[in-house]
Order: structure tokens, then sequence, then C-alpha cells
């Protein structure tokens, strides 16, 4: 607790009310050990900015969500016309609408690009896994909330999207058919789903995104930033205990923000005014018709962001199956005759194997294509245990990881793009072993990641003055 | 490297997926579309349109959500809207309502015929713009004795509507020749055959089509004029900020070694 604080009588109004509400509530001590005081390292490259940018992209969504929510109706009968309604009749309607529309989009852009970023320097590595767990968290909420989003304007897409969708909660052993009717809250998509899904995604899903978010800057400023080098700044300070090679936040990183939100606010103008549809990936054109229960479209497709997870969901068939049954096959008989660890472990391994295997024979394919596209989101989650390389950034790692990283974007961007595309024989083929390398590359990261000739790290970060 | 030619044959392939999947787009699109002229600007044109689309199409579809107070955004005074649009109990600040029973409609053609205030943007596809896939479709209707109305489209074939501009284009065949390709013989349209004249020419016709289709895609989104016009001041605005944090970003940043 801090002392009161007593300031002369003379004092500027401004420091008198400062002083008055600092001694009440720790504004100056918050801003301090948040902005002004919080050091940064001065090597942030242009991969820095996404974190901001997804923040304010965060707050579009919202400001813009409040002022469509006055004029929506989340009813079945009248969700498309209000829709309209605010394309046309709401003053500057068709501007709200069409920034929370791209919104959604760019906010998948910010996050992905800010994933990749951590990804690329080891932000996940030791002592920053909690800021890894909390990103995956709110990514995973993201993701929650642009689908549910996306019913609500209750055209054909959002109406066969959701229906596709939920049905593949169904494909789960056991509780499958009970769990999609309480998602639904209905025998198939309806008004009871339109109103619970608007009732997530205006408060329940924001709360928990909000929630993870705070969660995650905390966690952030805890640790300090991780930086393209990966050198951990606050291993050399100065006399005052100062990194050396730190800059404090404002004003320094405040004006570098401001520059990157204006390149930002540029291209996305751009496209809200310009390009709102995207050329039908950020509105498809299937939307502008109001859904239709009784009128399957030719071909259903989640928007761009989804597809990636989409296509390992349509990788997953009978015939991957037995692919997958030899994968475990042979890591499990990998684990065992490789790895020295005590008998018990080893009759653990096998034990769960023939579990895992007694499984992957006796349910339907479907399910295990749920189980990938859920998993391919879920492994995420472990990357801060899965990768054992010497050093963090991508900078001081053998080559060959460089290319193996870049291939995995190229496999990312391949496996969204045939999500996109109606189901074909050579592009399920592709898509099958896009997943493979996807969990390959996650699930072998153990193994590969320690191998090769890795470069010396320096003690300081390298950085070249502007 | 052996990794770099990795990445390269990877490149590849992608490229291969890429262009497997436009040559089996192209191929299950249907015809081509041709091209709509582009008069959104053109007030003359779009308030043709709009009297094309009072006349002809708003007997049997509406656009419940286009206001006829809107028109005066394509140049139509109050008044014009009211005496030459309206009809008799109909208000301006109204919505543009069929004539007809959409329960009626259901049982005449088969089908509740669609909205169509948004129709021109829910047509876009890969072949083109919905303006162009409405300007394909009003032109390639041809008599079929075969479909209950004696009418057939190119575009969409066993559409339920009958040509609704007949009048308009005259009656027309669609000379078809059956092909065999790789043991398969599929019939291949070959061209038209006019059966009996309409009140318009071909060049007539196609220009009238031109300027309903531009109305219908104006109609589609109102405010996309004005959404460009003022997007392009905002980017101006924008352009110029950017200018000025790049230089204030600079100007901190001077003092960092």
């Amino acid at each position: 607790m801090a002392e009161f604080h007593e300031i002369s009588p003379n004092a500027p109004v401004a420091e008198k009310a400062l002083n008055w509400v600092d001694n009440r509530f720790p504004l100056s001590k918050l801003f301090k050990e948040h902005m002004s005081e919080y050091y940064a390292p001065k090597n942030f490259n242009v991969w820095y900015i996404f974190g901001s940018l997804s923040l304010l992209v965060l707050v579009i969504q919202i400001v813009t969500g409040i002022f469509l929510v006055m004029h929506y109706k989340p009813d079945a009968a009248l969700a498309f016309g209000s829709v309209e309604y605010i394309m046309r009749d709401v003053p500057w309607g068709w501007l709200i609408r069409y920034m929370h529309s791209t919104g959604a989009s760019a906010f998948f852009v910010m996050v992905y690009l800010h994933m990749f970023r951590g990804l690329m320097y080891g932000s996940y590595r030791k002592p920053r896994e909690l800021v890894w767990l909390f990103g995956c968290g709110i990514f995973l909420a993201l993701m929650a909330e642009a689908f549910m989003g996306y019913l609500l304007p209750w055209g054909q897409m959002s109406y066969w999207g959701a229906q596709v969708i939920v049905n593949l909660f169904s494909a789960i052993p056991f509780i499958g058919p009970d769990l999609a009717l309480l998602i639904r809250g209905d025998f198939v998509v309806g008004d009871a789903t339109l109103n619970r899904f608007f009732s997530f995604h205006v408060i329940a899903v924001p709360l928990v995104l909000l929630g993870l978010v705070v969660a995650h800057i905390i966690a952030l400023h805890e640790v300090g930033s991780n930086n393209p080098d990966g050198v951990e700044i606050k291993a050399t300070k100065d006399a005052n205990g100062i990194p050396l090679d730190g800059v404090p936040f404002h004003p320094y990183y405040t004006v570098h923000d401001i520059f990157g939100v204006s390149v930002f606010l540029f291209v996305f103008s751009a496209i809200v005014f310009f390009a709102p549809e995207m050329g039908g990936y950020f509105l498809e054109y299937n939307n502008f018709i109001p859904a239709d229960p009784f009128q399957t479209p030719l071909h259903i497709a989640p928007v761009w962001y989804f597809t990636p997870f989409y296509s390992m969901l349509r990788a997953v068939t009978t015939e991957l199956m037995y692919v997958l049954m030899v994968c475990v096959v042979l890591g499990a008989g990998l684990a065992v005759l490789k790895v020295k660890m005590p008998a018990l472990f080893k009759a653990i391994i096998v034990g769960g194997a023939v579990v895992v295997l007694a499984m992957m024979m006796s349910i339907d394919a479907k399910f295990w294509g749920v189980v990938a596209m859920g998993g391919g989101v879920v492994i995420l989650f472990f990357l801060p245990w899965l990768d054992n390389s010497a050093v963090k950034s991508i900078r001081y790692r053998p080559d060959w990881h460089k290319y193996l990283y870049a291939v995995f974007v190229v496999d990312f961007l391949v496996l969204g793009y045939l999500g996109m595309l109606p189901p074909s024989v050579i592009g399920g083929r592709v898509s099958q072993v896009g997943t493979l390398f996807y969990f390959g590359f996650f699930l072998l990261m153990p193994w590969w990641s320690r191998l090769g000739a890795f470069k010396p790290v320096p003690s300081r970060v390298t950085f070249t003055a502007h | 490297m052996t990794t770099m030619g990795l990445t390269k044959k990877i490149l590849s392939g992608l490229l291969l997926v890429c262009g497997i999947s436009m040559v089996a787009q192209a191929n299950t699109g249907g015809p081509t579309w041709d091209k709509a002229p582009n008069r959104i600007n053109d007030m003359g044109a779009l308030q043709n349109g709009a009297k094309l689309f009072v006349n002809y199409c708003l007997n049997c579809h509406s656009a419940a959500f286009m206001r006829y107070t809107r028109l005066q955004d394509i140049g139509l005074t109050q008044d014009q809207i009211k005496s030459n649009l309206l009809l008799t109990d109909t208000k301006i600040g109204d919505t543009m309502k069929a004539s007809i029973d959409p329960r009626q409609a259901k049982a005449w053609f088969g089908n509740t015929p669609p909205d169509l205030t948004v129709i021109a943007r829910s047509r876009a596809g890969a072949n083109g713009t919905g303006a162009d896939y409405l300007y394909t479709y009003m032109r390639t209707f041809y008599r079929d004795d075969t479909k209950q109305t004696g009418w057939n489209n190119l575009v969409f074939p066993n559409v339920a509507m009958p040509h609704a501009l007949w009048e308009l284009q005259g009656e027309r065949k669609a000379v078809f020749e059956a092909v065999t390709a790789h043991g398969q013989t599929t019939q291949q349209f070959k061209g038209w055959e006019q059966v009996t004249p309409g009140a318009m020419t071909p060049a007539q016709y196609d220009q009238a089509v031109g300027d309903l289709v531009n109305y219908l895609q104006w109609m589609g989104e109102p405010v996309q004029t004005t959404r460009q016009r003022v997007g392009l001041w905002v980017l101006i605005f924008l352009a110029g900020f950017t200018f000025i944090t790049w230089r204030l970003n600079k100007a901190y940043w001077k003092d960092i070694k």
C-alpha cells in the first residue's frame, strides 16, 4: 500500500488532480509500469506490429458491433432484412457493417501473422509459455466468435455453413447427437440457433476474449517481450537496472505503433471503401441469398480463415485412417525401442497405442476428421513443450529449419486454398499429404528441432540505428 | 541445396493444383458469361433500367429491401416516381413489393420468384460479376416446347421463369449440335434462330438489358458510388496521416543508437 502523498497547495491544478487520483488509484504507477517504464527490446522488426494491430481490430469490432446490435434483429424471419436495412436505411450503416465484416477477416490476418511471428522467433519458449497459452486461447475464442457471428446475416452460406459444422459434432460417439441438438436448440439450424449464437457472439465470447487479452498482456508485461534475436534483454542491465537493449514503450513504441496503425488503416479503408466483398472472400456471394432450409447450395465452404482446418477435416477418409494407424504403430514402436525409459512407461505407451488403434478401427472416419480439425488448433497449445531447439530465434537455427518453416507456411496456404474448393480427387490427395505434414511438423518437432548446426547467439541484440 | 529443391517442387505442385482447379471450374461453370456494360454512373441508363424493372420484373418479383424514395439517388424527382413508377395503392416510402401473391406464384411457376434487391450481388462468381450473369441470362432465353412454360435458358437450364421480355426480344430457338468427344455425346450450343421478331432490334434489346442490369447492380447497393467517393477522401487523409506519423516515428527514433 502506497503512502499518502501530500502536495504543495500552490501546485498547478492538473498536478493536484493527478495527485488526488494517485492517492486513491495507481494511475501514474500503472502508466509507468506498462508504458513509460516498460522496457521493450529496441530491435523489433515489422513482424512486431501485428499484436498492436490485433488489439486495434478488436476495438474496431467491439465499437462497430455495438452500433450494429442497435439495428440488427436476431430473428430468423427478420435477420436478413435487418442487415439490408442497416446497409440502406441506417445513416452510415453500410460503413459500420463493412468495417465489421472486413474487420472479421482483418482480425484473422493480423492474428495469423502475429502467431507466425511467435513461431519464427520462439516467443513461446521459457519463460513466455503462459503468454503463448493465453494467446492460443484468444485464437480459439476468436474462431468461436467468428463462426457464430457468421450465422447472424442469415444468408445461405451462414445457414448451411452452420448446419455443416454443427452436424460435425454429431459424429462424436455416444454424446454427439445430443450435443449437436444442444448447440442448435432445434433439430435443424433455426430461430433458436440464431438467438443463442447471437447471445454468444455479442456477450459471452467477447467477455472471454477480453479477459484472455488482458491476461495475455499482463503475462507479457511480467516477462517482457521477446525479440527477433531471441536474446533476453533483462540479462544485460545498466547501473539503474534498466535493460541496455530496451527502450521505454512510451514514447518509442507508441509512435512506432501509430505509424503502423496508419499504414494498416490505409489498407483496411481501401478494402472497406473499394472492395468490401474482396472478390467473394470477405463477403461470400451466396450469402446475399436469404437462408433457405429447403435448398442446399451446390458448394458449401467456410470463410477463408477456417479453410485450412476444414481441409484437415475433409482429408481424413477411411483410406487415410490406415495411414494414420501405421503412424500410430510406428510412433509407439519407435518410442518403445529408441527412447530410454522405465518398463512401466513403455507398457503404458503400448497399451495406449492398442486402445487408440482399437478406437480408430471402430469409430467412423468422420469423427477422426473432427478430431483432426480440432487437433490442428489444439496442437498449437503444446508448442512450448514440443520445441527442443538450442536457440529461440530462427535467425540462429540451421538453415534447413528456415526452409522447413517456409514449407509449413506453403502447406498451410495450400490447405486453406483447397478448403475453399469443392472436393476433388487430386485436391483430396494433396490435402491428405498437407494434413500429414502439418501434424508431422508439430509432433516430430521434439526430434527435428534439436538437429542441425546452430549458430552462436550474440549476448546483445543486433540493431542498426534508423 | 536439396531443401531449396523441395521448396521449388512444392511451389510447382501448388501451381499445378491451382491450374487444375481453374480448369475444373471452367468446365463446370456452364457457358461463359458476356461482359455487361458498366453504366453505374449513367443516370439516364439507370432510370431506363428502373422503368424496365418496374414494368417487367416487379409484377412477379419483389425488391423488398428497396424503397421507392431511394430512386431519387438516380436523379428521379418525387413527382416522377409517384406518377410513373408507383402503383395506385403504394406510398413513396414503401419498399418495392410484387403485385403477385407469392403463394399463387409458387403454384404457377413451381417456385416463389426470388427477391431481386440484392440479386446482382448474389449472382457473382468465377465467371464474372453478378451483372455479367444477369446480362447473359436475360439474353439467352429460347423457345423449348418440352418445358411447361415453353421457355428455357442457356445459363440457367430448366429455369422456372418464362421469358419476361419476350415481347421486346421476340421468340428465338437455340440450335444445338451433337458433338462426340471421348466417347460421350453432348449437345453443344451453335447459335440462335429468330422465330418471331420482337419490338426491338437485337442491338436495341442488348442496350435495354444493359440498362436493366445496371439498375439491378445499382439497387444491390445504392450507396456504392457514395462509398467510393467517401473512400477516396479517406485514403487521401490517411496517406497524409501516414506521412506525418512516419516522420514522427523517425524523429523519435533518431536518438536510439
